[in-house]
């Protein structure tokens, strides 16, 4: 019988050591696998340890991988770590409400990403680079702390290089042979010639790097529910069962992640809300 | 409807007993009234309540249902304070199937059974359905009541909910004249008209349907607190940064009990338990307290992390959010969250004060 809160067990394809303290877990999709769309997030569940919301940050094409790119923090992330070809995790998902890809088509891309918040922003690229044609830019910054911690380099620069993407990728602190760039990713923002009435922003990292993005891509121009945003709360269910992650009248798990910024930017300004 | 004698009721528990129902119902235990596994119903018990106040009594009268409520809710039965979801075995998930038993809930207050309707929405009518929670909820056979009096807490008339019980029981008993009780006797669904007829009893006359309601007009009468409704949930999101709430922080403990004896309250967390020997993992579920610290932790601390704010959320939560969640207040106005909190926080005080401007 159907039942959202029992995970299925998952054969392990192979993990990436991305950074330091970054991996990505390759899964095989369960038996009756439907895909996902980008933003949405599985339940990745470590017998012994417990559960954790992980965003799928593969291709929503590939139907033969389920990839989830995790930053080891805590007892589950940790224990997910140690998954390799001869072990399982357990899956539940995929939940939550999607980045809107659709309503970027026939404008301009804006993606601002900081730190694990790249995660769930390469399936945007997946997506829309499959369909390059229907956009016009597609813009990436993408800030992470140092040159080692930037996720996915290799691949982020070779689709800047082939110019289907313009990627701002910055750190935080760098030893002076980094020869890119260095500052907070919203100080960029200005850099990006921004195109106010036909451009879809969405934004994905701690809740203070998404304030200051939002308001530098409002300052622009940008109207507010044109841009969104990706909340964390904490969360235990998914199916907005537990309350873990009540954000005002919402569910962050059956809501969001993904917000349009103008739904939850007051309730961002509300300390500890 | 027919009428009972109080023996005929005792008759009808007893009949739920040889119908092979569990029955569940009024127990005193600790010096209250609490709900667990019952053979007959107590006599001639009362309560005094006040704000962090309740005081078990001896009314020295043939009441069944004298008693207002106590610390325990319905809902322990229907989603259990804890339960395993799931255990881990030889590399393979083994789902807990539960197969719960016919069940009759004796004594379901109007309030109460608002509130487990308020719970059917969480855990039945969202984009999931919890499995469990539906296979409990369909053995369940209520017998509900409605009251005759009512506590110094209640305020179930803020939102409708009572003191009549208007909700989906199957059948629905007033306790008149607490001297020599009677009982008049509304039998609702098929299975209660089949139970009932066993029973038997006479046809209840104009007299006895006058007296009836004015037993349930008097326990309306009786309520002294009001939570008004109108405009309520858009004075609370209006008012997170009201004063009040550091006011109310001052007092209060962060204790959970508000949470824990609250008939709607939902959360839950998760724990992993390993048996060291067979090697099996069991994935448990627990009632949670948004007033715990891991409530609202994220990698970095608890978003909720002052007391401050834990109230915000709980107070915010209940009578505004739950709202645009479900479409219906948190609240049913039990007043058990006034009675039980240990420094006698009253919600309906609370927010009196929130609706002003500071
Ligand atoms: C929608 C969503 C998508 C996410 N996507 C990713 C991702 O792609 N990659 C990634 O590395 N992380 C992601 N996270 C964060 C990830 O869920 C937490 O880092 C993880 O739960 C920490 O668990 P832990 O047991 O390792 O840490 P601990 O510190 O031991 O966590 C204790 C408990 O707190 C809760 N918790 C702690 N931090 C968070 C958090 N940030 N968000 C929600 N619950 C938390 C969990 O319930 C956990 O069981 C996402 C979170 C959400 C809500
Ligand atoms: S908030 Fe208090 S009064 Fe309202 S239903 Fe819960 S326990 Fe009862
Ligand atoms: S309001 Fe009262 S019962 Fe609730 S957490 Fe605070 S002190 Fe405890």
């Amino acid at each position: 019988m159907n039942d959202a809160l029992i995970p299925e067990l998952c054969n392990v394809n192979g993990r990436l050591e991305d950074t330091p303290d970054v991996f990505t877990l390759d899964l095989v999709p369960p038996p009756g696998y439907r895909g996902f769309a980008p933003g949405q997030f599985n339940m990745l569940y470590v017998p012994g340890a417990g559960e954790a919301a992980i965003s799928i940050s593969g291709d929503p094409e590939d139907s033969y991988r389920l990839v989830h790119t995790i930053r080891a923090v805590g007892d589950v992330t940790s224990q997910l770590r140690t998954r390799d070809g001869h072990s399982q995790v357990g899956v539940r998902g995929p939940f939550g409400k999607p980045w809107p890809i659709d309503a970027a088509r026939g404008g301009d891309l804006i993606i601002v990403a900081g730190g694990i918040g790249m995660a769930p922003m390469r399936p945007v690229l997946y997506a829309a680079l499959a369909d390059r044609a229907s956009y016009d830019n597609i813009y990436l910054l993408y800030g992470a702390r140092t040159p080692r911690d930037i996720l996915f380099q290799e691949q982020l620069m070779e689709w800047h290089r082939q110019g289907a993407i313009t990627a701002i990728i910055t750190v935080d602190a760098a030893r002076p042979s980094w020869k890119g760039d260095v500052g907070a990713v919203t100080g960029f923002i200005g850099r990006i010639p921004v195109n106010p009435r036909n451009t879809v922003a969405m934004i994905c990292g701690p809740e203070i790097m998404m304030r200051y993005a939002a308001s530098e891509l409002l300052v622009k121009g940008i109207p507010m529910d044109r841009i969104h945003v990706s909340m964390e709360r904490n969360m235990k269910c998914a199916t907005a069962f537990c309350g873990h992650c009540q954000l005002g009248p919402y569910f962050v798990c059956r809501d969001g992640p993904v917000f349009r910024y103008s739904d939850v930017a007051a309730m961002m300004e509300v300390k500890q809300f | 409807m027919i009428q009972w004698t109080a023996e005929q009721l005792d008759a009808f528990v007893q009949l739920l007993h040889d119908e092979a129902y569990e029955v569940l119902g009024p127990v005193i235990r600790d010096g209250a009234v609490t709900y667990g596994a019952m053979q007959a119903l107590p006599v001639g018990y009362g309560d005094e309540q006040a704000a962090g106040h309740y005081r078990l009594t001896q009314r020295g009268d043939q009441t069944r249902f004298g008693y207002n409520l106590g610390p325990s809710t319905w809902k322990q039965f229907l989603f259990p304070p804890s339960e395993t979801l799931f255990s881990v075995r030889d590399d393979l998930i083994h789902p807990v199937e539960n197969q719960p038993g016919k069940r009759a809930f004796i004594g379901v207050r109007a309030c109460e059974m608002a509130a487990i309707e308020v719970q059917d929405r969480v855990f039945l009518q969202g984009e999931y359905t919890e499995r469990r929670y539906e296979q409990r909820r369909q053995q369940v056979f209520i017998v509900a009541v409605n009251c005759s009096q009512a506590a110094a807490t209640c305020f179930c008339t803020a939102n409708d909910d009572g003191p009549a019980v208007r909700g989906s029981a199957d059948m629905v008993l007033t306790e008149v004249n607490p001297q020599q009780p009677w009982y008049l006797v509304e039998a609702i669904s098929e299975t209660a008209k089949k139970l009932v007829a066993k029973i038997g009893g006479a046809p209840a006359n104009d007299e006895q349907h006058h007296q009836a309601q004015a037993a349930v007009n008097e326990a309306a009468e009786q309520i002294s607190r009001q939570l008004p409704r109108k405009g309520l949930r858009d004075a609370l999101f209006d008012a997170l940064e009201h004063p009040q709430w550091d006011d109310v922080a001052s007092r209060c403990l962060s204790c959970g009990n508000c949470t824990q004896v609250c008939p709607t309250c939902f959360c839950s967390t998760t724990q992993e338990q390993t048996d060291l020997v067979s090697m099996e993992v069991r994935h448990q579920r627990l009632w949670d307290s948004c007033f715990t610290e891991m409530h609202s932790y994220t990698t970095g601390g608890a978003i909720h992390h002052k007391t401050r704010s834990r109230y915000r959320q709980w107070l915010t939560h209940k009578l505004a959010a739950w709202e645009d969640q479900f479409d219906v207040s948190g609240c049913t106005g039990c007043g058990r969250c006034i009675s039980w909190c240990p420094v006698g926080i009253d919600l309906t005080e609370e927010v009196e004060i929130l609706r002003k401007s500071p």
